[in-house]
């Protein structure tokens, strides 16, 4: 079975005792996505990413990575994938270019002739002679880019590819990335940054306490964030009043000297129109999106997944 | 085959630049080094271990009685050493998951670990054999050894008999390393299956010591550490050799293959 899509689960579910790590995870990622897979710490993002390199077992529902699934073919359901999870590691005694080639050969086929290219590209030749042991943090998180790299892959998958990075690591990463994209690989990406999700990526899964809680394009998840708009006025009473009466414009609320409501856009304009017809001078009338980081935060409930848990409790109760 | 051929190439080239495989080889150098100094400032000698009254004769005779005293912890400690790393440090380093998510299978990467350590593990039992030949033959020279039935050997024949009873001495080692590398496997845990192994390569000895297990005796790991005897007798006896090489299959078989089992199916997370 062929099938075009670099990554299909159904079903993906991964407990531990009675944590549920990974739950019920659909996800389909397209040819030439960035993916990113966005979620707050301990959310399940790396046990998902494991059951896709075939690295934990699935204990239900499957993972299938160009249609093969790793739990049945093993390290060949990896042809043309490459990448790591929770921060690459290698042979500290071994230096950087000793330990590409041992990748090398392990790799089908062996990929040793690609070993200066993606040293370069990555940036890291003049050191490939160095123990990885002394390598910062940085230069192993490039290393281990390049040592996918190596593979040729047609889809990367890098876990938390920015995480301990400063600030200009974390911006060569991010070029690197993008970089990469251009070249036409698939890359699935997490990350509990949402910059940087917003940054690189043209989908988004956002997952939450192992449950995927939406799917789909960035366009349109920030497209339902557009969610109304704020006016300023000197004279907030007799302009609520308008507002009430004119059609077309809901949810008016008086908020901290403002008034709030929701209206399309046909709609906003002929309310501005009243206004000065009525006489009143606006000092503001603007459209408020939500971030992304806003939206997040009330798709996740907050950062603590400590929190989310007694909140559920409560429920419960 | 060439997926396994090419882990296992890589196993000893990752054993030759780590230090505790130089700790296990330096050991087993050294031991026989020592042995010959200190019978050279000495007078008496071992007269109660097989071969041990004619050590001062020929230095043949000395790697013998070096093995011997050296089956009891000595050579199964420099094994398990080894052995015990050798799953449990890349679980520990993280390093497992890095060469899971190449091309190779588990079972290649599995299969070039246990040769590997089964490759050290020869490599330490003639390392001790050679030295100990070299040191004693420098200190007394190399000359015909008196056999275990009391006849002469020449040296060259003895040689040959030293170079066969190495490789049949390595069996019962390799069982040790066969029990290091499934705790290895199972408790990803360095330290545990060092010491894991060498209890029970030392509880093998105790049970061939006790009174009541002279009906288990000859099934025993330890017992089978004296299989080479059988070589230097005249003519050769064949019988403790050929029991050793069964029963040495089967406790190198069994914990290999319940930690290929586990190492198949075992998660790669974070330990």
């Amino acid at each position: 079975m062929s099938d075009p899509r670099p990554v299909t689960t159904r079903g993906l579910t991964k407990r531990y005792g009675d944590l549920v790590a990974v739950d019920q995870v659909d996800l389909t990622v397209e040819q030439g996505d960035v993916f990113g897979y966005l979620g707050p710490n301990g959310a399940g993002k790396t046990t998902s990413l494991r059951m896709l390199l075939g690295l934990i077992r699935p204990t239900e529902g499957q993972a299938r990575l160009f249609g093969r699934d790793p739990l049945e073919e093993g390290a060949k359901a990896l042809q043309g994938v490459a990448g790591f999870v929770e921060g690459p590691r290698f042979y500290p005694y071994l230096s950087g270019r000793r330990n590409l080639r041992l990748l090398a050969d392990f790799d089908e086929p062996p990929s040793r002739s690609r070993i200066e290219e993606v040293l370069e590209l990555v940036e890291l030749r003049d050191r490939a002679r160095d123990r990885v042991g002394g390598y910062s943090h940085g230069m192993r998180q490039r290393l281990g880019i390049a040592a996918a790299l190596l593979r040729e892959p047609r889809l990367l998958l890098l876990d938390e590819p920015t995480t301990g990075l400063d600030p200009a690591g974390m911006r060569d990463m991010r070029d690197l990335v993008r970089r990469l994209a251009g070249e036409g690989i698939t890359i699935v990406l997490s990350s509990h940054l949402l910059y940087e999700v917003e940054e690189l990526c043209n989908r988004v899964a956002i997952v939450r306490s192992g449950r995927i809680i939406y799917e789909g394009a960035l366009r349109d998840l920030l497209a339902t964030a557009a969610s109304g708009y704020r006016l300023r006025t000197l004279e907030p009473e007799r302009a609520r009043l308008l507002l009430l009466a004119q059609a077309g414009i809901d949810d008016v609320r008086a908020d901290d000297g403002e008034l709030r409501f929701s209206g399309d856009e046909q709609a906003v304009a002929a309310l501005s129109v009243a206004l000065g017809k009525a006489g009143i001078g606006l000092t503001a009338l603007v459209p408020e999106t939500q971030s992304l980081e806003e939206l997040f935060l009330g798709m996740t409930g907050g950062e603590s997944s400590d929190r989310d848990r007694a909140r559920g409790s409560e429920v419960a109760v | 085959m060439t997926g396994t051929l090419r882990v296992y190439r890589w196993e000893v080239a990752k054993l030759l630049a780590q230090k505790r495989t130089y700790l296990g080889l330096g050991v087993a150098t050294l031991v026989p080094i020592v042995f010959v100094v200190v019978l050279v400032l000495q007078t008496g000698g071992p007269n109660d271990v097989p071969l041990g009254r004619y050590i001062r004769e020929t230095g043949l005779a000395v790697p013998f009685v070096v093995l011997f005293f050296m089956s009891i912890w000595g050579l199964p400690l420099i094994t398990a050493l080894v052995a015990g790393d050798i799953v449990a440090s890349e679980s520990h380093n993280g390093t497992l998951k890095t060469i899971l998510t190449r091309s190779r299978e588990r079972g290649e990467v599995f299969a070039g670990k246990a040769l590997a350590t089964a490759t050290y593990t020869l490599a330490a039992v003639f390392v001790m054999g050679l030295t100990g030949l070299v040191a004693g033959s420098l200190a007394w020279g190399f000359h015909p050894l008196t056999s275990l039935s009391g006849t002469k050997v020449s040296a060259s024949h003895g040689f040959g008999l030293l170079l066969l009873s190495l490789c049949v001495y390595a069996l019962p080692l390799a069982g040790i390393a066969a029990f290091g590398v499934m705790l290895s496997t199972i408790t990803r845990n360095s330290a545990a299956s060092v010491v894991g192994a060498l209890m029970w390569a030392l509880l093998m000895q105790l049970l061939g010591v006790l009174p009541g297990t002279e009906a288990i005796r000859p099934y025993l790991l330890g017992t089978q550490f004296d299989a080479w005897h059988g070589f230097l007798r005249v003519p050769a006896d064949w019988t403790p050799v050929i029991r050793a090489l069964w029963v040495c299959a089967l406790y190198i078989a069994a914990p290999l293959v319940a930690a290929y089992l586990v190492f198949l199916r075992r998660d790669v997370a974070g330990d």
